[in-house]
């Protein structure tokens, strides 16, 4: 177990799994807003665009996106991030995780729209607010509350997720070392307890957090 | 019930002007994407004849590669979601036993598993365990890996799905049960579960869009599935960005359809009721949190929540 430790970066591959966390969380809240708001608007067309996105996207498998993204779109469509070879995987782990999270996170969104009565809308509008004064006060505020749980699934689901880049990240990444590891040196159940542990660390006190927050957050019906 | 109905007031004359634009804009940007794509397909050469006649001209490609690798991932999903079912209905009773002991254990078992990424243990009982083993023939490795892996995890899932189902039935269930001399098991195994199990049936045909995905991992380590066979297919006939495009195609058709069955079981429940609780949809989130009501939009999948795994 000690000779693991000192032999290979476990700290330097959890790392990036943190850094491909963070980047793409960043990335597919982005994505997932832009479609969340295209799959509520009163247009049929943008509407038609948001959910193609998400049942496409969303029933692609991962491996399959981040397998595609290096040796489909690098290799022979020529969209290189970048020269080196592990700095392109990298960018492109973090790209197609933004992608397939998106889908994710629209619907997390999109369900925390779903919690409003449709009486608190019309309530709003009967005492005399106008569109933009309903979204504001009385509309967003609760769908933002009610898609925090959601929302923080997917987090995790994320995090969890970053596994998948070891296919094209090799072993730069907690999967792929993990596979190093127990080809060189045998099945170790400390080993692999330590990789889960990791991963535990990383969601278990996210997973608190989210819980506590959506139902401090929640509204009260 | 629709969103406009709820979000956006009845369009106004200028309302309606934004929505032609918007409507439009939607368009020229769909448009715009899908020829940007083209184009650089196109310029890569990957829009030549010769890269798609295969797919209809030699169906060396289907009997070779594309069906042998679905059959593959059919075969390890139909198993992995059968086991899951068994171990989920198994620690799903145990979380739910009133022995402390058994509780805590099965708890504890399925948080564990939940929480490990999937590819994590494939790659554990993999190279660590199946490919060395010598009662293990070598062909099957890789497909015992994918199973157990996929198993452990979706069964905990399913676990979780047969104790909250049990948990949202109406309490006078399990007290009928009981008042009429029932033990508790009993009452769990002949009243709770069956009408927990049915209530469920929508959220397990979902999961089972997981499971199909997660399949897909089984590339890592060397199961002959379909995305392995999309990479072989590739090389064979230098067809790479086809090859990955048709697959990714079957994949998003089987998947789409499973969505609608699920959908329909759950429409085919409620219409019958053929359980005392809720119907439920989702499989159990990491995070807990307000139940979903049949809110704004009542159309569309809420198959959202805990199935994000890949």
């Amino acid at each position: 177990m000690g000779e693991i430790l000192s032999e290979y970066d476990i700290i330097g591959a959890f790392w990036v799994t943190i850094q491909l966390s963070l980047l793409s969380a960043i990335g597919a809240l982005l994505i997932g807003t832009v479609m969340a708001v295209l799959r509520v608007s009163p247009v049929a067309v943008l509407r038609l665009l948001g959910t193609s996105y998400v049942n496409i996207v969303r029933n692609t498998p991962l491996t399959l996106l981040m397998v595609f993204s290096v040796l489909g779109l690098s290799f022979i469509l020529g969209l290189q991030i970048s020269e080196e070879a592990t700095t392109n995987s990298y960018w492109w782990a973090v790209i197609m995780l933004s992608v397939y999270h998106a889908a994710f996170v629209c619907e997390a969104l999109r369900s925390g729209v779903n919690t409003i009565p449709a009486g608190q809308a019309e309530a709003a509008r009967s005492i005399g607010l106008t569109f933009g004064q309903s979204l504001r006060e009385v509309l967003l505020p609760q769908a933002f509350r009610g898609s925090i749980a959601p929302l923080g699934s997917t987090l995790i689901a994320l995090i969890k997720n970053t596994t998948v880049a070891a296919v094209i990240l090799g072993t730069a990444e907690a999967a792929g070392l993990l596979a190093e590891i127990t080809e060189n040196e045998g099945a170790s159940l400390p080993t692999f307890f330590l990789f889960a542990l990791g991963f535990v660390i990383l969601t278990l006190p996210l997973g608190i957090l989210f819980t506590n927050l959506s139902q401090r957050l929640s509204v009260k019906r | 019930m629709s969103a406009e109905t709820v979000l956006f007031d009845a369009p106004g004359p200028r309302a309606r002007r934004l929505h032609a634009i918007l409507t439009v804009l939607g368009v020229v940007i769909a448009l715009g994407v899908l020829w940007v794509v083209i184009r650089k397909m196109g310029s890569a050469n990957q829009l030549e004849g010769y890269m798609w006649a295969p797919f209809v001209e030699d169906p060396e490609v289907w009997t070779e590669y594309l069906l042998p690798g679905l059959w593959e991932t059919l075969k390890a999903a139909a198993l992995s979601v059968v086991l899951a079912g068994v171990f989920g209905i198994v620690f799903g009773m145990g979380r739910l036993s009133h022995l402390r002991a058994v509780r805590w254990v099965s708890g504890a078992v399925v948080e564990f598993f939940r929480s490990v990424p999937v590819l994590l243990m494939m790659i554990f009982f993999f190279f660590g365990w199946f490919s060395r083993a010598d009662w293990m023939p070598n062909d099957l490795a890789p497909l015992a890996g994918v199973v157990l892996a996929l198993t452990l995890y979706n069964g905990s899932v399913i676990a979780e799905l047969v104790r909250s189902g049990v948990h949202s039935l109406p309490r006078g269930q399990a007290e009928a049960g009981l008042s009429i001399g029932l033990s508790p098991g009993q009452t769990l195994r002949s009243i709770q579960l069956p009408q927990a199990l049915t209530a469920m049936l929508p959220a397990l045909v979902g999961q089972l869009v997981v499971v199909l995905k997660d399949t897909a991992l089984g590339t890592i380590i060397l199961y002959p599935e379909l995305l392995t066979s999309a990479r072989t297919l590739g090389s064979a006939y230098a067809n790479t960005v086809p090859a990955y495009i048709v697959v990714a195609v079957i994949f998003i058709v089987i998947n789409y359809a499973l969505t609608r069955l699920a959908r329909f079981v759950e429409q085919w429940l409620q219409t019958r009721g053929h359980t005392a609780g809720p119907v439920t949809t989702t499989a159990p989130m990491l995070v807990e949190g307000p139940a979903e009501p049949g809110g704004v939009f009542g159309e569309e999948s809420r198959l959202v929540g805990g199935r994000t795994q890949a």
